[in-house]
């Protein structure tokens, strides 16, 4: 099996669970300890990506742009990489980015509109970046459906695909046809990015690996959005159990695990009812805070809002239609809106 | 009656809808004239069979006949910035639906009325024109200080053009919800929703409000002008009643008007579902007949 490469991204899926509240000072101590345990690959910025800081996907309280710039001065091994979903970044901020110092910009899209991010991979490589693409929400759609995409986004340029299972709701089986169909078809790597909501994140992970994937993401406690995702030290200890070094330092992992991201945490990370709902239900894990918010004000329960949005087939980016389907139930149950 | 000639260019899905939208209607405008590059293109097929004049050698036909006042442009930012050239050098009304935005932004019901003298017009994007009459209504009655747009529609009524500039969109839609809407800051955000059966299109608007106000006036505002547009775009409508979410906000936690909004199409040319692209059409239809209706009335002023 190959050693993979292992990108971390507390710093951005884990920017939803801490509702974009990273500081300068947080992102200086993360970077810091990832980089002196020899993690290749960091990422940082909005949960939702690049210029992410809206109503709709949450404001940041510091701006990015300041968080990557400490990320790129702080590392001395590492690299750094932000997330881009087009539509909400566009090619200035992936400019900016590129000016203050990142070397991989990771291109996100729903798995079924690769086609929407030839622009930003010829920027990106135009502004001399690896350029990974994100096929989100990958449990939608079968393996052949994932391979058409994929195969777009490496003629656009991409370096790597992922399969991402934003919702955690994919099982072993799911994981294996997927990635294996990408390695099969595709000249470029493919990496996998796993969510905790059916307690499958590591499984999983070790699946892609065995199925052939070349890079894996994790976050340090599995501090990421929703159920959270596969934690970074537990992946590098099962590494090391199954004798693929990854040179990755585990002590200090587990020190920066433990010491610095779990008291950020402002809830625990675990597989709750709302959690195991949105898995089973197949809804996207940055969801979460926005559907108790609403939960709360519209008298109803997230996991019956997560019921309906599986449902309607809410992609990434849909956090409106989350007040809409709790206006809804709130009606149905004759509360007052 | 006397009706001011229109030609529609470009004969592909928004073309031919608009056509199908000028036919059905007895407004001011009469179409003189389809005109596409395509001779086996099924616009110009039916407008064939509707008894329409049609050309396939592009805007040439059009230039040529003088009776023509307005001209719908339904091709794309890159041949309307020619295209615009040619018609004002005939002295022809533009009216833009590419994301050229050679002239100034237009919605029916906010700002048309500045614009009654202009020979280029453009119409924004399907998402400008849903979402920036709404906080219009809004920011008659208090200022919005922040708007943020998410227009939602379905994959499959998303085109190649949209698909690779993505950046056009979201620039030109913030752009009109700043110039149209009257909010200082503005955000859009397009998404693209792949579920089968294709989901309607649907937008949400976010007014962030940093001075007191009269919540029944900013919603009465908007269901009023919701009202208007519904009367040339009929499957135009709120999705439940504006309502007032705190949300916290780079200005500190401030009370944001969350309006929902759905927009199913007349089913002309394009499924109902395409709403995205028929109030496009429908806008510019609405459009042309203004200014058709401007036209008739300044003549018999002259006369």
């Amino acid at each position: 099996m190959k050693i993979p490469r292992i990108t971390d991204t507390t710093l951005r899926d884990g920017d939803h669970a801490v509702s974009h509240s990273y500081t300068p000072e947080m992102v200086r101590t993360i970077v810091r300890n990832l980089d002196d345990a020899g993690v290749p690959i960091i990422e940082v910025s909005h949960g939702s990506g690049l210029n992410g800081s809206t109503i709709q996907q949450g404001f940041s309280i510091h701006s990015e742009l300041e968080l990557i710039k400490v990320a790129v001065e702080t590392v001395k091994q590492a690299k750094i990489a932000s997330l881009f979903v087009p539509g909400i970044g566009t090619s200035n901020e992936l400019r900016e980015a590129a000016e203050l110092g990142i070397s991989v910009i990771r291109i996100a899209v729903h798995c079924t509109e690769a086609d929407v991010t030839e622009q930003y991979f010829r920027l990106a490589k135009e502004l001399g970046l690896e350029a990974v693409g994100f096929l989100m929400m990958s449990h939608t759609q079968p393996a052949n459906v994932l391979v058409q995409q994929a195969k777009l986004m490496e003629s656009y340029g991409a370096d790597c695909v992922y399969v991402v299972d934003s919702a955690g709701a994919l099982v072993q089986s799911g994981v294996r046809e997927r990635v294996s169909a990408l390695k099969e078809a595709l000249s470029i790597e493919v990496g996998f990015h796993a969510h905790n909501n059916l307690g499958l994140a590591i499984g999983n992970s070790i699946t892609a690996l065995e199925a052939g994937a070349d890079q894996i993401d994790g976050t340090l406690r599995g501090l990421g959005a929703g159920a959270g995702n596969a934690p970074t030290e537990v992946l590098v200890a099962v590494l090391n159990k199954m004798n693929l070094d990854t040179g990755i330092n585990l002590s200090i992992l587990m020190d920066v695990a433990e010491e610095v991201v779990a008291p950020l945490m402002q809830v625990p990370i675990v597989i709750d009812r709302d959690n195991l709902s949105s898995g089973y239900a197949g809804v996207y894990n940055s969801f979460l805070l926005h559907v108790r918010h609403a939960a709360e004000k519209f008298g109803v329960k997230a996991s019956e809002i997560m019921e309906e949005l599986g449902k309607r087939n809410a992609v990434a980016g849909q956090e409106d239609w989350i007040l809409d389907v709790a206006v809804e139930l709130a009606e149905k149950k004759g509360l007052k809106v | 009656m006397t009706k001011i000639k229109a030609a529609i260019l470009g004969s592909g899905n928004i073309g031919t809808d608009l056509m199908y939208k000028i036919l059905k209607n007895e407004g001011n405008m009469e179409l003189a004239l389809l005109a596409g590059i395509d001779p086996e293109s099924d616009g110009l097929a039916r407008a064939q069979a509707k008894g329409i004049r049609t050309s396939h050698h592009g805007i040439d036909a059009i230039l040529e006949d003088p009776e023509i006042k307005i001209v719908f442009d339904a091709t794309s930012a890159k041949a309307h910035k020619l295209n615009a050239v040619a018609l004002r050098e005939k002295g022809k009304l533009a009216v833009d639906m590419t994301p050229a935005a050679i002239g100034p932004f237009v919605v029916p019901t906010v700002n048309l009325h500045e614009h009654i003298e202009a020979m280029n017009v453009n119409l924004i994007s399907c998402g400008g024109q849903a979402t920036t009459p709404l906080v219009h209504a809004v920011n008659r009655i208090v200022p919005v200080h922040y708007a943020e747009v998410i227009a939602t529609a379905a994959s499959v009524s998303i085109g190649p053009g949209t698909r690779q500039n993505v950046d056009e969109f979201v620039r030109t839609t913030a752009n009109a919800v700043q110039q149209v809407g009257g909010a200082k800051l503005a955000r859009a955000i397009p998404v693209f929703n792949p579920a089968e059966p294709p989901i309607n299109m649907t937008n949400s608007v976010y007014a962030v409000i940093k001075e007191e106000f009269d919540e029944e006036a900013v919603i009465s505002s908007i269901q009023s002008i919701v009202a208007e547009i519904s009367s040339y775009v009929p499957g135009y409508k709120l999705k439940g009643t504006p309502f007032i979410d705190y949300r916290d906000t780079p200005w500190g936690r401030l009370p944001t008007i969350v309006i929902m909004n759905e927009v199913v199409g007349a089913g002309d040319y394009f499924p109902t579902y395409a709403g995205n692209l028929d109030i496009m059409t429908a806008s510019a239809y609405k459009v042309g007949d203004l200014y058709a209706a401007h036209f008739l009335g300044s003549k018999e002023v002259i006369r």
